[in-house]
């Protein structure tokens, strides 16, 4: 059994930030990152405990921030109401997709590139639906109400994505401490051997997508809300897919603050970048890259491999060369 | 409701684009075929020839078909290269990994073009581009044409140097059977290099054959990744006559698919299709392996 208190450590850490600084520059990167530790998050589950890695996360994402905005702007529906809604409706893509892949046996590079053609054709096919706003995208209006999950300061934002994250470590880490997910590790390390062992792989790998669908889904209503502005090119384009692998690689997938500790990472070294840029386009992306290869290259457990070999051994000698 | 007038043209012209995309799924096909991996920077090495094809010919003057000569080898050079030093070393001989370098090298090397060159869109201007060849009833632009024979060329060239040489014996020996490959004194990893560098060639060849009538910009290889991958897919991974003819078809469908759904929309036949085939038959229409 692993306990949670390392969560409600790191979430209590995290939720004094607010009470020490209210500058919008510092919560505002706190916020992006926390959204982008979320979107990992849902991919940690599926790739970094389930082994199947989705390119196309922005699928879910995507589904799931446009549902939140059309409901509200089409239709007058509640923004809270919304966020359910479209928590649902990333879960539902999450699902279908998943259907679709598992049951025709996809895996590995498979299953990468049948979810990147599935985001690709969200994305274009938003681009021409009138419902969408085609190319100029949805404005959500402006109406400053806690009842409508928009606030004048960032904090209650803060707050909000805050809990999110939270809620999606206690549900990892519920998983982790669960039949389901030991069914998902022994997936990612032998599906073969998981299925003669009486495992019902395609019914625990449903579970695991449709799971993680719901959580980066929750980032996509989160977006929607904070930014008030969605199209095409944001919701279902190649950088959200990215970013979902790229935090929870960088941070070690497949384990519990992978996406946080990841997230944390490549934001700050964005942030560096563009400081020592200025504003060139293109430059933190190509950093970004550069840091996906050597995380993979030299420390493939990421930045929590690294750390635990850092701790596990502090007193004896390392060999030259080892990189945890 | 569809008059021959408008069928004919569809399907020269839809041939005639399928051949270049043939050409860059055969760089994709023989890559996966080897080395088993799928090379996410395709499209990313396809938009850095496609600019190299564009300078050679503002700045040096040199005429794209005649670029292909130049630009082919320094590709190789580059795949090789990547391979050698880069991908294989990072990838540590796994799969998932092979997948996130490759991801990566994509992320460096497109967003390394837009620091460059910025996300303008360039086109070049070629005299005889707009020169047009009488085909029945159909009027095809003489840059395909030359596309279509060249890439017909290429493939040619790849499948005698896999056939009668040493080098393309040794890089069947490697796609087969790796360890025994290795066992009979096969430097595995020259080989992969060289498979490698030999598919960044066929790319480097077909940003060669794109410029004239296409536009570069920073993002303009990414348009052929995924059709890439559906040709690869529909033709069976690994299969050279399966690239050929799986590109040939994807050309016709989406010249047809243009058609009837607007051409916003034409390019979701072709995701549609890769789908399709993926999820009934992953092995693709030629291939054997599942």
């Amino acid at each position: 059994m692993k306990t949670y208190w390392p969560i409600v450590l790191v979430v209590v850490l995290l939720a004094i930030v607010p009470f020490v600084t209210t500058s919008n520059v510092v919560l505002n990167f706190l916020i992006t990152t926390l959204l982008i530790a979320l979107v990992g998050q849902g991919w940690n589950l599926l790739g970094g405990y389930g082994g199947q890695y989705s390119f196309g996360h922005a699928a879910f994402f995507g589904t799931a921030a446009y549902t939140t905005a059309i409901l509200q702007v089409q239709y007058g529906i509640n923004a809270w109401l919304g966020l359910f809604a479209g928590i649902f409706a990333g879960s539902l893509v999450g699902a279908v997709i998943g259907v679709l892949c598992f049951r025709s046996g996809l895996r590995g590079s498979y299953f990468s590139l049948v979810t990147l053609a599935f985001a690709e054709v969200l994305r274009i096919f938003s681009s021409v639906t009138p419902i969408t706003g085609a190319g100029v995208g949805t404005l959500i209006k402006l109406d400053l109400r806690p009842e409508a999950f928009q606030f004048q300061s960032r904090v209650p934002f803060y707050w909000i994505v805050l809990t999110l994250v939270a809620l999606s470590l206690v549900t990892v880490r519920a998983a982790e401490n669960s039949r389901f997910g030991a069914y998902l590790v022994a997936i990612r390390e032998n599906e073969d051997a998981a299925s003669a062992l009486g495992i019902n792989t395609f019914a625990v790998k449903l579970a695991a997508i449709t799971l993680s669908a719901a959580i980066t889904g929750a980032a996509g209503c989160f977006y929607a809300q904070y930014f008030l502005f969605i199209d095409a090119a944001i919701a279902y384009g190649p950088w959200i897919s990215i970013d979902a692998l790229l935090a929870p690689i960088v941070g070690g997938a497949g384990t519990l603050f992978a996406s946080l500790l990841g997230a944390l990472v490549i934001k700050a070294l964005g942030e560096a970048t563009k400081l020592l840029s200025g504003d060139a386009p293109g430059l933190d992306l190509v950093i970004y890259g550069l840091v996906l290869i050597a995380v993979v290259g030299l420390a493939p457990r990421g930045v929590a491999g690294v750390l635990t070999a850092l701790f596990r051994r502090p007193f004896r000698a390392q060999p030259e060369g080892d990189n945890g | 409701m569809l008059s021959p007038v408008i069928l004919i043209p569809a399907v020269l012209n839809g041939l005639m684009a399928g051949a270049v995309y043939a050409l860059v799924a055969l760089g994709l096909t023989l890559i996966y075929g080897v080395l088993h991996i799928i090379n996410f920077a395709h499209g990313a090495l396809l938009t850095a020839a496609m600019f190299a094809a564009f300078f050679a010919f503002t700045l040096l003057g040199v005429d794209p078909y005649l670029a292909a000569f130049l630009l082919g080898p320094l590709f190789f050079a580059i795949g090789y290269a990547l391979q050698r030093f880069i991908i294989g070393p990072a990838a540590h001989g796994e799969d998932r990994n092979f997948l996130l370098v490759t991801l990566g090298l994509a992320i460096v090397i497109e967003n390394a073009l837009l620091y460059f060159f910025r996300a303008d869109t360039r086109t070049i201007n070629l005299p005889y581009a707009f020169d047009v060849i009488e085909i029945g009833p159909a009027f095809v632009a003489m840059p395909r044409i030359i596309a279509f024979g060249a890439v017909i060329a290429v493939a040619a060239a790849l499948w005698t140097i896999m056939r009668w040489t040493d080098t393309g014996k040794a890089i069947r020996a490697v796609a087969k059977e790796k360890l025994g490959a290795e066992l009979c004194g096969i430097n595995v990893a020259h080989i992969y290099a060289i498979t490698f560098g030999l598919g960044t060639a066929c790319v480097a060849v077909a940003a060669c054959l794109l410029i004239p009538t296409y536009y570069v910009n920073p993002t303009a290889g990414e348009a052929f990744v995924l059709i890439a991958f559906t040709i690869v897919v529909l033709g069976g991974m690994g299969s050279i006559a399966g690239a050929l003819i799986g590109g040939l078809c994807v050309g016709v469908v989406e010249s047809f698919s243009s058609i009837f759904l607007g051409e916003s929309l034409g390019q979701i036949g072709i995701f549609i299709m890769f789908i399709v085939v993926l999820l009934a038959r992953p092995s693709g229409l030629f291939g054997a392996r599942p």
